[in-house]
Protein backbone atom coordinates (compact mmCIF):
# COMPACT_ATOMS: atom_id res chain seq x y z
CA UNK A 1 0.00 0.00 0.00
CA UNK A 2 3.00 2.66 0.96
CA UNK A 3 4.05 1.66 -2.85
CA UNK A 4 0.98 2.79 -3.59
CA UNK A 5 0.90 6.20 -2.46
CA UNK A 6 4.00 6.05 -3.13
CA UNK A 7 3.59 7.15 -6.82
CA UNK A 8 0.95 9.56 -6.17
CA UNK A 9 3.56 11.50 -3.76
CA UNK A 10 6.33 11.08 -6.08
CA UNK A 11 4.52 12.29 -8.99
CA UNK A 12 2.19 14.59 -7.42
CA UNK A 13 3.00 17.47 -9.88
CA UNK A 14 1.48 15.24 -12.86
CA UNK A 15 -1.72 14.44 -11.09
CA UNK A 16 -1.71 18.51 -10.17
CA UNK A 17 -0.80 19.69 -13.89
CA UNK A 18 -3.22 16.66 -15.10
CA UNK A 19 -6.55 17.23 -13.41
CA UNK A 20 -5.84 21.00 -13.55
CA UNK A 21 -5.86 20.61 -17.27
CA UNK A 22 -8.45 18.63 -17.22
CA UNK A 23 -11.16 20.73 -15.27
CA UNK A 24 -9.91 23.94 -17.42
CA UNK A 25 -10.71 22.17 -21.03
CA UNK A 26 -13.89 21.05 -18.73
CA UNK A 27 -14.96 24.27 -17.98
CA UNK A 28 -14.25 26.09 -20.92
CA UNK A 29 -16.05 23.15 -23.17
CA UNK A 30 -18.91 23.15 -20.72
CA UNK A 31 -19.61 27.00 -20.91
CA UNK A 32 -18.86 27.04 -24.66
CA UNK A 33 -21.65 23.78 -25.37
CA UNK A 34 -24.11 25.35 -23.12
CA UNK A 35 -24.10 28.78 -25.33
CA UNK A 36 -23.89 27.12 -28.23
CA UNK A 37 -26.30 23.70 -27.42
CA UNK A 38 -29.31 26.62 -26.46
CA UNK A 39 -28.85 28.92 -29.65
CA UNK A 40 -29.04 25.49 -31.54
CA UNK A 41 -32.20 25.18 -29.86
CA UNK A 42 -33.51 28.07 -30.34
CA UNK A 43 -32.88 27.72 -34.08
CA UNK A 44 -34.60 24.36 -33.84
CA UNK A 45 -37.84 25.57 -32.64
CA UNK A 46 -38.29 29.17 -34.35
CA UNK A 47 -40.35 30.02 -36.76
CA UNK A 48 -37.70 29.99 -40.06
CA UNK A 49 -37.39 26.66 -41.92
CA UNK A 50 -34.32 27.82 -43.07
CA UNK A 51 -32.90 28.09 -39.16
CA UNK A 52 -34.68 24.60 -38.16
CA UNK A 53 -32.84 22.87 -40.88
CA UNK A 54 -29.51 24.24 -39.97
CA UNK A 55 -30.28 22.77 -36.90
CA UNK A 56 -31.25 19.67 -37.47
CA UNK A 57 -28.40 18.69 -39.85
CA UNK A 58 -25.89 19.98 -37.40
CA UNK A 59 -27.56 17.66 -34.19
CA UNK A 60 -27.97 14.59 -36.36
CA UNK A 61 -24.38 14.82 -37.87
CA UNK A 62 -22.65 15.67 -34.52
CA UNK A 63 -24.27 13.24 -32.63
CA UNK A 64 -23.94 10.68 -35.28
CA UNK A 65 -20.12 11.61 -35.08
CA UNK A 66 -17.26 9.53 -32.54
CA UNK A 67 -15.58 12.47 -30.82
CA UNK A 68 -12.54 10.74 -31.43
CA UNK A 69 -13.46 11.49 -34.90
CA UNK A 70 -14.07 14.84 -34.13
CA UNK A 71 -10.90 15.24 -32.33
CA UNK A 72 -9.51 13.49 -34.78
CA UNK A 73 -10.47 16.75 -37.37
CA UNK A 74 -9.28 19.47 -35.17
CA UNK A 75 -5.84 17.87 -34.22
CA UNK A 76 -4.66 16.71 -37.53
CA UNK A 77 -7.11 17.51 -41.06
CA UNK A 78 -7.74 21.36 -39.81
CA UNK A 79 -4.24 22.69 -39.79
CA UNK A 80 -4.03 21.29 -43.07
CA UNK A 81 -6.45 23.99 -44.19
CA UNK A 82 -4.33 26.76 -42.78
CA UNK A 83 -6.85 29.11 -41.91
CA UNK A 84 -5.88 29.54 -38.37
CA UNK A 85 -3.29 28.48 -36.20
CA UNK A 86 -4.81 27.15 -33.11
CA UNK A 87 -2.75 24.85 -30.37
CA UNK A 88 -4.03 21.25 -29.54
CA UNK A 89 -5.84 22.22 -26.26
CA UNK A 90 -7.49 25.01 -27.76
CA UNK A 91 -8.50 22.71 -30.50
CA UNK A 92 -9.59 20.21 -28.18
CA UNK A 93 -11.73 23.18 -26.20
CA UNK A 94 -13.77 23.70 -29.75
CA UNK A 95 -13.79 19.81 -30.33
CA UNK A 96 -15.33 19.18 -27.17
CA UNK A 97 -17.71 21.73 -27.07
CA UNK A 98 -19.01 21.76 -30.91
CA UNK A 99 -19.57 17.60 -29.80
CA UNK A 100 -21.48 18.81 -26.27
CA UNK A 101 -23.59 21.37 -27.64
CA UNK A 102 -25.90 19.35 -30.12
CA UNK A 103 -26.31 16.70 -26.73
CA UNK A 104 -27.07 19.80 -24.85
CA UNK A 105 -29.57 21.31 -27.94
CA UNK A 106 -31.34 17.99 -27.52
CA UNK A 107 -32.21 18.60 -24.03
CA UNK A 108 -33.18 21.63 -23.84
CA UNK A 109 -35.15 20.99 -26.92
CA UNK A 110 -37.21 18.71 -24.83
CA UNK A 111 -37.28 20.28 -21.95
CA UNK A 112 -38.79 23.36 -24.49
CA UNK A 113 -41.28 20.07 -24.93
CA UNK A 114 -42.05 19.37 -21.02
CA UNK A 115 -43.91 22.85 -20.90
CA UNK A 116 -47.29 23.34 -20.79
CA UNK A 117 -48.72 23.89 -24.10
CA UNK A 118 -51.01 26.54 -22.50
CA UNK A 119 -48.45 28.59 -21.53
CA UNK A 120 -47.15 29.33 -25.24
CA UNK A 121 -50.91 29.59 -26.39
CA UNK A 122 -51.47 32.28 -23.25
CA UNK A 123 -48.06 34.49 -24.27
CA UNK A 124 -49.41 34.45 -27.82
CA UNK A 125 -53.21 35.22 -27.13
CA UNK A 126 -51.29 38.38 -25.33
CA UNK A 127 -49.21 39.72 -28.46
CA UNK A 128 -46.22 38.06 -27.65
CA UNK A 129 -43.45 37.37 -30.55
CA UNK A 130 -41.40 34.27 -30.76
CA UNK A 131 -38.40 35.70 -28.61
CA UNK A 132 -40.63 37.06 -26.00
CA UNK A 133 -42.70 34.12 -25.51
CA UNK A 134 -39.41 31.62 -25.45
CA UNK A 135 -36.96 34.19 -23.64
CA UNK A 136 -39.64 35.41 -20.85
CA UNK A 137 -42.07 32.71 -20.39
CA UNK A 138 -40.88 29.18 -21.75
CA UNK A 139 -37.57 28.66 -21.16
CA UNK A 140 -37.37 29.74 -17.81
CA UNK A 141 -40.25 27.04 -17.09
CA UNK A 142 -38.18 24.97 -18.62
CA UNK A 143 -34.66 25.31 -16.79
CA UNK A 144 -36.55 23.00 -13.79
CA UNK A 145 -36.91 20.06 -15.89
CA UNK A 146 -33.61 20.95 -18.15
CA UNK A 147 -30.98 21.19 -15.28
CA UNK A 148 -30.84 17.35 -14.37
CA UNK A 149 -30.43 16.15 -17.60
CA UNK A 150 -28.20 18.72 -18.54
CA UNK A 151 -25.78 17.69 -15.38
CA UNK A 152 -25.80 14.53 -16.82
CA UNK A 153 -24.37 15.51 -19.99
CA UNK A 154 -21.94 17.50 -18.38
CA UNK A 155 -20.57 14.87 -16.38
CA UNK A 156 -20.18 12.87 -19.96
CA UNK A 157 -18.34 15.93 -21.04
CA UNK A 158 -16.26 15.82 -18.03
CA UNK A 159 -15.35 12.04 -18.48
CA UNK A 160 -14.92 12.97 -22.44
CA UNK A 161 -12.30 15.38 -21.69
CA UNK A 162 -9.77 12.39 -21.55
CA UNK A 163 -10.20 11.64 -24.23
CA UNK A 164 -8.18 14.88 -26.15
CA UNK A 165 -5.40 13.14 -24.25
CA UNK A 166 -4.88 11.25 -27.21
CA UNK A 167 -3.91 14.40 -29.04
CA UNK A 168 -1.53 15.39 -27.70
CA UNK A 169 -3.18 17.45 -24.51
CA UNK A 170 -1.31 17.57 -21.37
CA UNK A 171 -4.68 16.32 -18.67
CA UNK A 172 -4.96 13.53 -16.90
CA UNK A 173 -5.27 10.79 -19.81
CA UNK A 174 -2.19 11.90 -20.29
CA UNK A 175 -0.34 11.02 -16.93
CA UNK A 176 0.05 7.88 -18.24
CA UNK A 177 2.82 8.61 -20.61
CA UNK A 178 4.57 10.70 -18.37
CA UNK A 179 4.44 7.78 -15.61
CA UNK A 180 5.82 4.96 -18.52
CA UNK A 181 8.65 7.83 -19.13
CA UNK A 182 9.71 8.26 -15.62
CA UNK A 183 9.56 4.21 -15.31
CA UNK A 184 6.91 4.17 -12.94
CA UNK A 185 4.18 1.55 -12.43
CA UNK A 186 1.02 2.28 -14.85
CA UNK A 187 -0.92 0.29 -13.26
CA UNK A 188 -0.97 2.11 -10.04
CA UNK A 189 -0.80 5.34 -12.13
CA UNK A 190 -4.38 4.80 -13.85
CA UNK A 191 -6.23 3.29 -10.68
CA UNK A 192 -5.36 6.70 -9.29
CA UNK A 193 -6.30 8.43 -11.84
CA UNK A 194 -9.20 6.30 -11.86
CA UNK A 195 -9.80 7.41 -8.55
CA UNK A 196 -9.23 10.88 -9.19
CA UNK A 197 -12.17 11.18 -11.75
CA UNK A 198 -14.50 9.22 -9.17
CA UNK A 199 -13.81 12.20 -6.60
CA UNK A 200 -14.53 14.34 -9.42
CA UNK A 201 -17.94 12.83 -11.14
CA UNK A 202 -19.17 11.69 -7.51
CA UNK A 203 -20.46 14.97 -6.49
CA UNK A 204 -22.35 15.97 -9.55
CA UNK A 205 -23.75 13.05 -9.98
CA UNK A 206 -24.71 13.42 -6.39
CA UNK A 207 -26.08 17.00 -7.20
CA UNK A 208 -27.64 15.59 -10.56
CA UNK A 209 -29.91 12.89 -8.05
CA UNK A 210 -31.15 15.57 -5.75
CA UNK A 211 -32.31 18.02 -8.43
CA UNK A 212 -33.73 15.08 -10.26
CA UNK A 213 -35.42 14.33 -7.06
CA UNK A 214 -35.92 17.89 -5.89
CA UNK A 215 -37.07 19.47 -9.28
CA UNK A 216 -38.85 16.82 -10.34
CA UNK A 217 -41.54 17.97 -12.58
CA UNK A 218 -45.51 17.68 -11.42
CA UNK A 219 -47.37 18.80 -14.52
CA UNK B 1 -47.58 20.58 -37.63
CA UNK B 2 -48.15 21.81 -34.79
CA UNK B 3 -45.78 25.25 -34.07
CA UNK B 4 -47.24 26.63 -30.50
CA UNK B 5 -44.34 28.63 -30.11
CA UNK B 6 -45.49 31.57 -32.64
CA UNK B 7 -48.34 32.48 -34.78
CA UNK B 8 -49.13 31.56 -37.84
CA UNK B 9 -47.26 34.56 -39.59
CA UNK B 10 -48.52 36.65 -41.95
CA UNK B 11 -47.85 38.61 -44.70
CA UNK B 12 -45.26 40.50 -42.65
CA UNK B 13 -44.04 37.93 -40.65
CA UNK B 14 -43.70 35.80 -43.57
CA UNK B 15 -41.43 38.15 -45.45
CA UNK B 16 -39.41 38.87 -41.85
CA UNK B 17 -39.24 34.92 -42.00
CA UNK B 18 -37.86 34.93 -45.32
CA UNK B 19 -35.01 37.54 -44.90
CA UNK B 20 -34.54 35.85 -41.59
CA UNK B 21 -34.22 32.61 -43.43
CA UNK B 22 -32.04 34.50 -46.14
CA UNK B 23 -29.76 35.72 -43.61
CA UNK B 24 -29.37 32.44 -41.94
CA UNK B 25 -29.16 30.29 -45.11
CA UNK B 26 -26.17 33.11 -46.14
CA UNK B 27 -23.78 32.91 -43.03
CA UNK B 28 -24.24 28.91 -43.04
CA UNK B 29 -23.39 29.13 -46.51
CA UNK B 30 -20.77 31.45 -45.84
CA UNK B 31 -19.20 29.38 -43.52
CA UNK B 32 -19.51 26.30 -45.04
CA UNK B 33 -18.27 27.99 -48.55
CA UNK B 34 -15.14 29.39 -46.71
CA UNK B 35 -14.34 25.53 -45.27
CA UNK B 36 -15.08 24.34 -48.94
CA UNK B 37 -12.89 27.48 -50.49
CA UNK B 38 -9.86 26.66 -47.93
CA UNK B 39 -10.28 22.95 -48.82
CA UNK B 40 -9.55 23.90 -52.80
CA UNK B 41 -7.24 26.49 -52.06
CA UNK B 42 -4.78 24.04 -50.00
CA UNK B 43 -5.22 21.29 -52.84
CA UNK B 44 -7.32 18.77 -50.94
CA UNK B 45 -9.66 18.36 -54.09
CA UNK B 46 -6.58 17.45 -56.11
CA UNK B 47 -7.78 14.27 -58.04
CA UNK B 48 -3.84 12.94 -56.94
CA UNK B 49 -5.05 13.11 -53.31
CA UNK B 50 -7.90 10.86 -54.08
CA UNK B 51 -5.74 8.44 -56.07
CA UNK B 52 -5.69 6.01 -53.13
CA UNK B 53 -9.21 4.81 -53.51
CA UNK B 54 -8.16 3.24 -56.66
CA UNK B 55 -6.05 0.88 -55.60
CA UNK B 56 -7.58 -2.48 -54.69
CA UNK B 57 -5.02 -3.44 -51.97
CA UNK B 58 -6.34 -0.11 -50.21
CA UNK B 59 -9.79 -1.02 -50.85
CA UNK B 60 -9.55 -4.00 -48.94
CA UNK B 61 -7.50 -2.32 -45.91
CA UNK B 62 -10.99 -0.15 -45.63
CA UNK B 63 -12.94 -3.17 -45.70
CA UNK B 64 -10.77 -4.96 -43.27
CA UNK B 65 -10.63 -1.28 -40.85
CA UNK B 66 -14.25 -1.59 -41.20
CA UNK B 67 -14.38 -5.08 -40.23
CA UNK B 68 -12.07 -4.35 -37.31
CA UNK B 69 -15.00 -1.77 -36.32
CA UNK B 70 -17.76 -3.82 -37.12
CA UNK B 71 -16.15 -6.73 -34.82
CA UNK B 72 -15.24 -5.04 -31.88
CA UNK B 73 -18.76 -3.40 -31.94
CA UNK B 74 -20.29 -6.79 -32.06
CA UNK B 75 -18.49 -8.15 -29.24
CA UNK B 76 -18.62 -5.14 -27.37
CA UNK B 77 -22.65 -5.14 -27.36
CA UNK B 78 -23.40 -8.98 -26.72
CA UNK B 79 -21.07 -8.92 -23.72
CA UNK B 80 -22.43 -5.12 -22.66
CA UNK B 81 -26.10 -6.82 -22.94
CA UNK B 82 -24.77 -9.66 -21.13
CA UNK B 83 -23.46 -7.94 -18.49
CA UNK B 84 -26.10 -5.54 -18.00
CA UNK B 85 -28.47 -8.16 -17.85
CA UNK B 86 -26.63 -9.94 -14.83
CA UNK B 87 -26.21 -6.98 -13.38
CA UNK B 88 -29.26 -5.57 -13.50
CA UNK B 89 -30.85 -8.66 -12.12
CA UNK B 90 -28.35 -8.39 -9.35
CA UNK B 91 -29.04 -4.21 -8.49
CA UNK B 92 -33.01 -5.29 -8.41
CA UNK B 93 -32.06 -8.34 -6.03
CA UNK B 94 -33.67 -9.23 -2.71
CA UNK B 95 -30.37 -10.43 -1.10
CA UNK B 96 -28.65 -7.49 -0.36
CA UNK B 97 -25.37 -9.02 -0.91
CA UNK B 98 -25.96 -9.23 -4.17
CA UNK B 99 -27.39 -6.18 -4.62
CA UNK B 100 -24.86 -4.29 -3.04
CA UNK B 101 -21.73 -5.22 -4.64
CA UNK B 102 -23.93 -4.86 -7.82
CA UNK B 103 -24.29 -1.47 -7.43
CA UNK B 104 -21.05 -0.73 -6.27
CA UNK B 105 -19.47 -2.30 -9.37
CA UNK B 106 -21.92 -0.49 -11.89
CA UNK B 107 -21.50 2.84 -10.33
CA UNK B 108 -17.82 2.40 -10.54
CA UNK B 109 -17.68 1.51 -14.44
CA UNK B 110 -20.19 4.91 -14.95
CA UNK B 111 -18.49 6.84 -13.32
CA UNK B 112 -14.78 6.22 -14.90
CA UNK B 113 -13.99 7.41 -18.47
CA UNK B 114 -14.19 4.74 -20.79
CA UNK B 115 -11.12 5.48 -21.85
CA UNK B 116 -8.89 5.59 -18.46
CA UNK B 117 -10.35 2.28 -18.22
CA UNK B 118 -9.18 0.90 -21.78
CA UNK B 119 -5.60 2.08 -20.68
CA UNK B 120 -5.98 0.25 -17.50
CA UNK B 121 -6.33 -3.14 -19.04
CA UNK B 122 -4.23 -2.38 -22.11
CA UNK B 123 -1.10 -0.55 -20.49
CA UNK B 124 -2.05 -1.09 -16.58
CA UNK B 125 -2.37 -5.17 -16.90
CA UNK B 126 0.80 -6.06 -18.87
CA UNK B 127 2.59 -4.76 -15.80
CA UNK B 128 0.67 -6.85 -13.65
CA UNK B 129 1.72 -9.66 -15.79
CA UNK B 130 -1.34 -10.01 -17.42
CA UNK B 131 -1.23 -10.18 -21.53
CA UNK B 132 -3.59 -7.88 -23.60
CA UNK B 133 -4.39 -7.57 -27.14
CA UNK B 134 -5.69 -4.24 -28.54
CA UNK B 135 -9.07 -5.88 -29.20
CA UNK B 136 -9.16 -7.31 -25.87
CA UNK B 137 -8.74 -4.12 -23.60
CA UNK B 138 -11.13 -2.54 -26.32
CA UNK B 139 -13.82 -4.78 -26.40
CA UNK B 140 -13.17 -5.25 -22.38
CA UNK B 141 -13.57 -1.54 -21.86
CA UNK B 142 -16.56 -1.45 -23.53
CA UNK B 143 -18.26 -4.48 -22.06
CA UNK B 144 -17.94 -2.89 -18.91
CA UNK B 145 -18.84 0.80 -19.52
CA UNK B 146 -21.94 0.32 -21.70
CA UNK B 147 -22.89 -2.87 -19.65
CA UNK B 148 -23.37 -0.63 -16.68
CA UNK B 149 -25.05 2.11 -18.52
CA UNK B 150 -27.52 -0.92 -19.60
CA UNK B 151 -27.88 -2.57 -16.50
CA UNK B 152 -29.62 0.78 -15.20
CA UNK B 153 -31.90 0.92 -18.69
CA UNK B 154 -33.24 -2.69 -17.88
CA UNK B 155 -33.45 -1.66 -14.41
CA UNK B 156 -35.40 1.61 -15.10
CA UNK B 157 -37.36 -0.47 -17.29
CA UNK B 158 -38.34 -3.19 -14.94
CA UNK B 159 -39.36 -0.39 -12.28
CA UNK B 160 -41.19 1.73 -14.65
CA UNK B 161 -44.01 -1.39 -15.27
CA UNK B 162 -47.06 -0.91 -12.93
CA UNK B 163 -46.25 -2.27 -9.51
CA UNK B 164 -49.42 -4.58 -9.83
CA UNK B 165 -48.13 -6.43 -12.75
CA UNK B 166 -46.13 -8.57 -10.32
CA UNK B 167 -48.52 -7.89 -7.79
CA UNK B 168 -50.64 -10.16 -9.32
CA UNK B 169 -48.41 -12.43 -10.49
CA UNK B 170 -47.14 -12.93 -7.17
CA UNK B 171 -50.79 -13.66 -6.52
CA UNK B 172 -51.40 -16.35 -8.98
CA UNK B 173 -48.37 -18.25 -7.36
CA UNK B 174 -45.35 -17.45 -9.87
CA UNK B 175 -41.92 -17.87 -8.28
CA UNK B 176 -39.90 -14.74 -8.38
CA UNK B 177 -38.13 -15.99 -11.64
CA UNK B 178 -41.43 -16.48 -13.04
CA UNK B 179 -42.39 -13.22 -12.48
CA UNK B 180 -39.54 -11.81 -14.06
CA UNK B 181 -39.16 -13.96 -17.11
CA UNK B 182 -42.91 -13.89 -17.95
CA UNK B 183 -44.62 -11.43 -16.91
CA UNK B 184 -42.23 -8.22 -16.29
CA UNK B 185 -38.90 -8.80 -18.83
CA UNK B 186 -41.61 -9.07 -21.75
CA UNK B 187 -43.23 -5.64 -21.33
CA UNK B 188 -40.21 -3.89 -20.22
CA UNK B 189 -38.02 -5.00 -23.02
CA UNK B 190 -40.51 -3.22 -25.38
CA UNK B 191 -40.53 0.28 -23.50
CA UNK B 192 -36.33 -0.23 -23.34
CA UNK B 193 -35.79 -1.31 -27.19
CA UNK B 194 -34.82 2.28 -27.86
CA UNK B 195 -32.86 3.38 -25.41
CA UNK B 196 -31.24 0.05 -25.53
CA UNK B 197 -30.03 0.81 -29.42
CA UNK B 198 -29.43 4.18 -28.84
CA UNK B 199 -27.21 2.73 -25.82
CA UNK B 200 -25.48 0.99 -29.13
CA UNK B 201 -24.80 3.43 -30.99
CA UNK B 202 -22.64 4.94 -28.17
CA UNK B 203 -21.22 1.68 -28.12
CA UNK B 204 -20.76 2.04 -31.87
CA UNK B 205 -19.32 5.25 -31.64
CA UNK B 206 -16.84 4.17 -28.46
CA UNK B 207 -15.11 1.96 -30.58
CA UNK B 208 -13.32 4.59 -32.75
CA UNK B 209 -11.28 4.66 -28.80
CA UNK B 210 -9.69 1.85 -30.13
CA UNK B 211 -7.53 4.53 -32.33
CA UNK B 212 -5.96 5.72 -29.24
CA UNK B 213 -4.34 1.97 -28.29
CA UNK B 214 -3.42 1.33 -31.55
CA UNK B 215 -6.17 -1.47 -32.35
CA UNK B 216 -6.42 -1.34 -36.24
CA UNK B 217 -9.95 0.19 -36.66
CA UNK B 218 -11.42 2.70 -39.51
CA UNK B 219 -9.66 5.45 -37.73
CA UNK B 220 -6.33 4.22 -37.52
CA UNK B 221 -6.88 3.40 -41.32
CA UNK B 222 -7.74 6.86 -41.93
CA UNK B 223 -4.09 7.94 -40.24
CA UNK B 224 -2.28 5.35 -41.99
CA UNK B 225 -3.46 5.85 -45.42
CA UNK B 226 -3.91 9.72 -44.64
CA UNK B 227 -0.38 9.94 -43.42
CA UNK B 228 1.53 7.99 -46.61
CA UNK B 229 3.55 10.11 -48.62
CA UNK B 230 3.45 7.57 -51.75
CA UNK B 231 -0.96 9.41 -52.46
CA UNK B 232 0.65 12.89 -51.74
CA UNK B 233 -0.59 12.41 -47.45
CA UNK B 234 -4.28 12.52 -48.41
CA UNK B 235 -5.62 12.84 -44.99
CA UNK B 236 -8.74 14.76 -45.83
CA UNK B 237 -9.71 12.71 -48.22
CA UNK B 238 -9.54 9.62 -46.24
CA UNK B 239 -11.00 11.56 -43.44
CA UNK B 240 -13.85 12.81 -45.34
CA UNK B 241 -14.30 8.88 -46.61
CA UNK B 242 -14.39 7.60 -42.84
CA UNK B 243 -16.53 9.93 -41.27
CA UNK B 244 -18.99 8.90 -44.05
CA UNK B 245 -18.70 5.42 -42.77
CA UNK B 246 -19.11 6.65 -39.40
CA UNK B 247 -22.01 8.27 -39.46
CA UNK B 248 -24.08 6.55 -41.99
CA UNK B 249 -23.49 3.16 -39.38
CA UNK B 250 -24.85 5.21 -36.91
CA UNK B 251 -27.22 6.86 -38.29
CA UNK B 252 -28.68 3.35 -39.75
CA UNK B 253 -28.74 2.42 -35.48
CA UNK B 254 -30.54 5.68 -34.84
CA UNK B 255 -32.85 5.32 -37.46
CA UNK B 256 -33.86 1.55 -35.97
CA UNK B 257 -34.07 3.28 -32.68
CA UNK B 258 -36.56 5.79 -34.19
CA UNK B 259 -38.92 3.32 -36.20
CA UNK B 260 -38.81 0.80 -33.05
CA UNK B 261 -40.06 3.95 -31.20
CA UNK B 262 -42.74 4.64 -33.52
CA UNK B 263 -44.29 1.53 -34.08
CA UNK B 264 -44.31 1.50 -29.62
CA UNK B 265 -46.24 4.64 -29.52
CA UNK B 266 -48.29 3.34 -32.69
CA UNK B 267 -49.16 -0.01 -30.94
CA UNK B 268 -49.58 0.80 -27.24
CA UNK B 269 -52.78 2.64 -26.04
CA UNK B 270 -50.78 3.60 -22.35
CA UNK B 271 -48.49 6.52 -23.62
CA UNK B 272 -50.73 7.44 -26.58
CA UNK B 273 -50.82 11.36 -24.50
CA UNK B 274 -48.57 13.34 -26.94
CA UNK B 275 -50.83 16.33 -27.71
CA UNK B 276 -48.99 18.56 -24.99
CA UNK B 277 -45.51 19.03 -27.07
CA UNK B 278 -44.76 21.94 -28.04
CA UNK B 279 -42.01 21.45 -31.12
CA UNK B 280 -43.02 19.47 -33.84
CA UNK B 281 -42.31 15.99 -33.69
CA UNK B 282 -40.53 15.11 -30.81
CA UNK B 283 -40.92 11.74 -29.89
CA UNK B 284 -41.47 11.49 -25.94
CA UNK B 285 -38.76 9.69 -24.28
CA UNK B 286 -39.37 6.09 -23.07
CA UNK B 287 -37.21 5.05 -20.65
CA UNK B 288 -34.16 6.31 -19.33
CA UNK B 289 -31.41 5.03 -17.03
CA UNK B 290 -32.58 5.86 -13.41
CA UNK B 291 -30.63 8.60 -12.01
CA UNK B 292 -28.39 8.18 -14.23
CA UNK B 293 -24.61 9.77 -13.54
CA UNK B 294 -23.76 8.84 -17.29
CA UNK B 295 -25.43 10.36 -19.83
CA UNK B 296 -27.16 7.55 -22.43
CA UNK B 297 -26.14 9.24 -25.29
CA UNK B 298 -22.86 10.81 -24.74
Amino acid sequence: MGEFWGVLARNSDLFVTGFGNTIKLFVIAAIGSLALGTVLAMMRVSPVPMLRLAGTAYVTVLRNTPLTLVLFFFAFAYPLLQILRISFFTAAAIGLTVYTAAFVCEVVRSGINTVNVGQAEASRALGMTFAQTLGTVVLPQAIRSVVPPLTSVQIALLKNTTIAAGFSVAEAGAIRDNLSERGEDVLVGLILVAIGFLILVFPLTLLQRSLERRWRVAR
Amino acid sequence: MTAVLFDVPGPRGIARNRLAGVLGAAVVLGALGYVAYRFYDTGQFEGRLWSWLQYEQIQRDLVTALISTLRAFLAGAVLALAFGAVFAAGRLSEHAWLRVPSMVVVEFFRAVPLLILIFLFYYGLPSAGVRMTPFLALVLGLMLYNGSVLAEVFRAGILSLPRGQSEAAYALGMRKTQVMTLVLLPQALRAMLPAIISQLVVLLKDTALGFLITYYELLRYAQNIGGSFQFGRPLIPVFIVVSAIYITLCLLLTWLATYLEARNRRSSKVQGGGGTELAPEQPPLVITPAGGGASTTL
